[in-house]
């Protein structure tokens, strides 16, 4: 345990009070403030993210050479643009493009301002989640809808997110999780959160029980996003949980 | 409605070549017809059935429906005519998120109408399915025979006046492939549905279909009526098709008692006689070996149920050297039994 810990107990020690007490007086608020901070930051730019992501991989998907309206042109630039943001790191991406964020935002630091790189590293992560999701749904349930007239429009609609939902539900929380993980990167540049209380205390001032403290709410942010996310698509799923009748 | 297949040829380009799926196929299904399409597989069946309703565009040739060419049509033309035209498929192709009931709705909703209008029509359809109690479960839960119904109860919902069935009992076991078929029969008779059938099994054909098309590399070699072709086959594919046939009702000893058959004879003359239900009164083949007095051997002797009337169906061996192969070939025939060399069961 760091430094601060042990100053805090003899201060305790002396008052009487239990360690943890002092410890939480002082760095209680912070850290919830700091909980609030990462969710906040989590959902905002997986709700975003999905916002743009989820029609770009609708897109990919459809344009695709053997998707439901193949076009080379419009597939190969979402394409493009979607390796082009993957490969950027995201910390690079972050400080890169600052200057916009601030345009947009009226700031480039603080928790809402993180949210834009956020989402802009999250959406061609997402599409490409949802384009393999919706590549996984059987090629003749679609010929089926096709048969019965349906449109492209109703074949994704009806079809595809429909059927392809459960994997879309799991992915959506792979995707949550990989962006509460950025969210805590994103601390290096004052973005809020718990990345930012460990980079500020843990790393710049050796406090290291401030450390271990975030990177196990972190942990359990992730744990509990996992869980939920798992739950909700095993309790939807009408292949393996086929007793559950409506 | 009827179906006119015009010259249609189809040809896909993939990375090895081009594969000619379909060659100047014409076919004429007349309105409220059984009409099998029968072939071995990459014979282009699946091809020829999904070009009836333009999931697959011709390369060439025309389809009328109903005197309507497909290929005349815009693409929301081509939507409204395929909701009159029903198909159903070996792995069923239902929504595996959706119940039953919801299933059957699918169309419906594409249509537009609203869910309790749907939900309505829908209960009616797997009532005629026989599948009313299982309204509620999904997919999952049900055996491939159930699965299909449902499918039919799908693709009915719209209404259609042609159901095209692509190897839609293959997936199924023989019992079961039976009730489907029986199913579909009861519905070209009640809604007067002209149905296409896609099989690789000439039991199918045989049980169900009034016409039948045989199809080898893409191109149409027989076609006919089914108790003619069954009969009197033509081509080589026609006759390995019949012989391919141990549907449920055929022997299934046949394949090897026909071997044993042949260490003792083994002449090679074998021939093939059939004979409808009611001229199974004389004792032809007693007849037969008392008036030649020379013994012949049974390889396989069968009745099939070939669209509703029992046909007897003899193989034959003749003895080795006998020099009254020809003579017996027409006694038969005087008989009015259907006669021709089967050298090929020999096989």
């Amino acid at each position: 345990m760091g430094n601060d810990f042990l100053l805090l107990t003899a201060e305790a020690a002396a008052e009487g009070g239990s360690a943890f007490a002092a410890w939480w007086a002082r760095y209680g608020s912070m850290l919830l403030e700091g909980i609030w901070g990462t969710l906040y930051m989590t959902v905002a730019s997986t709700f975003l993210g999905y916002l743009f992501g989820l029609p770009m991989g609708v897109i990919l998907t459809i344009t695709d050479k053997d998707g439901l309206k193949p076009n080379a042109a419009v597939y190969k630039v979402l394409d493009i643009i979607a390796n082009i943001v993957r490969s950027v790191p995201f910390l690079i991406l972050l400080i890169l493009i600052r200057p916009f964020t601030k345009v947009l935002v009226g700031q480039s630091y603080g928790t809402t301002a993180v949210i834009v790189p956020l989402t802009i590293a999250a959406v061609p992560f997402i599409a490409r989640m949802v384009e393999s999701s919706l590549k996984e749904v059987d090629a003749g349930v679609i010929e089926a809808a096709r048969s019965m007239g349906a449109s492209t429009f109703q074949i994704v609609w009806k079809v595809l997110l429909v059927e392809g939902r459960i994997s879309l539900i799991v992915n959506a929380t792979i995707a949550m999780g990989t962006i509460l993980g950025y969210s805590a990167m994103a601390g290096a540049v004052g973005g809020g959160g718990l990345g930012d209380i460990a980079i500020r205390y843990g790393y710049k001032r050796y406090q290291f029980d401030i450390m271990i403290v975030t990177v196990a709410l972190l942990i359990a942010l992730f744990q509990i996003m996992q869980t939920v996310g798992m739950f909700i698509a095993g309790s939807l799923d009408r292949r393996k949980n086929a007793s559950t009748t409506e | 409605m009827d179906i006119l297949v015009e010259n249609v040829s189809k040809t896909f380009v993939t990375k090895d070549g081009t594969v000619e799926a379909l060659k100047h196929v014409t076919i004429d299904i007349p309105s409220g017809d059984i009409y099998g399409i029968i072939g071995m597989s990459g014979a282009g069946k699946s091809t020829l059935v999904r070009c009836m309703n333009y999931l697959e565009v011709p390369s060439e040739g025309r389809v009328l429906i109903a005197g309507r060419p497909l290929g005349s049509l815009t693409e929301s033309e081509l939507r409204a005519q395929r909701q009159d035209i029903g198909m159903i498929f070996q792995h069923f192709n239902l929504l595996m998120q959706k119940s039953v009931l919801e299933n059957v709705c699918f169309p419906l909703y594409i249509q537009g109408k609203k869910k309790a209008e749907a939900r309505a029509k829908a209960e009616e359809l797997l009532e005629i399915v026989g599948l009313s109690e299982k309204k509620k479960a999904y997919p999952a839960q049900l055996s491939g025979g159930q699965k299909q119904r449902v499918a039919i109860a799908r693709a009915l919902a719209s209404d259609p006046k042609i159901l095209l069935c692509d190897e839609a009992t293959s997936a199924l076991d023989p019992q079961t492939t039976s009730s489907i078929l029986e199913l579909l029969k009861d519905i070209n008779a009640r809604f007067g549905i002209t149905i296409v059938i896609i099989t690789h099994q000439m039991a199918v054909v045989r049980e169900i279909c009034r016409h039948v098309a045989i199809l080898k590399d893409g191109s149409v070699v027989e076609e006919g009526e089914v108790a003619e072709i069954f009969s009197h086959p033509k081509t080589d594919v026609a006759k390995e098709l019949i012989r391919k046939d141990t549907g449920s009702d055929a022997l299934a000893l046949s394949g090897s008692s026909a071997k044993n058959a042949q260490a003792e004879i083994h002449s090679g003359n074998i021939i093939r006689i059939v004979y409808s239900e009611n001229s199974a009164f004389e004792p032809v083949i007693s007849n037969l070996v008392l008036t030649f007095g020379e013994p012949v051997n049974i390889l396989k002797a069968d009745t099939k149920n070939v669209g509703g009337v029992a046909k007897g169906e003899i193989i034959l061996e003749l003895m080795n050297g006998s020099q009254n192969a020809e003579a017996i070939k027409n006694y038969l025939r005087e008989r009015n039994l259907a006669v021709e060399e089967a050298p090929y069961y020999g096989e």
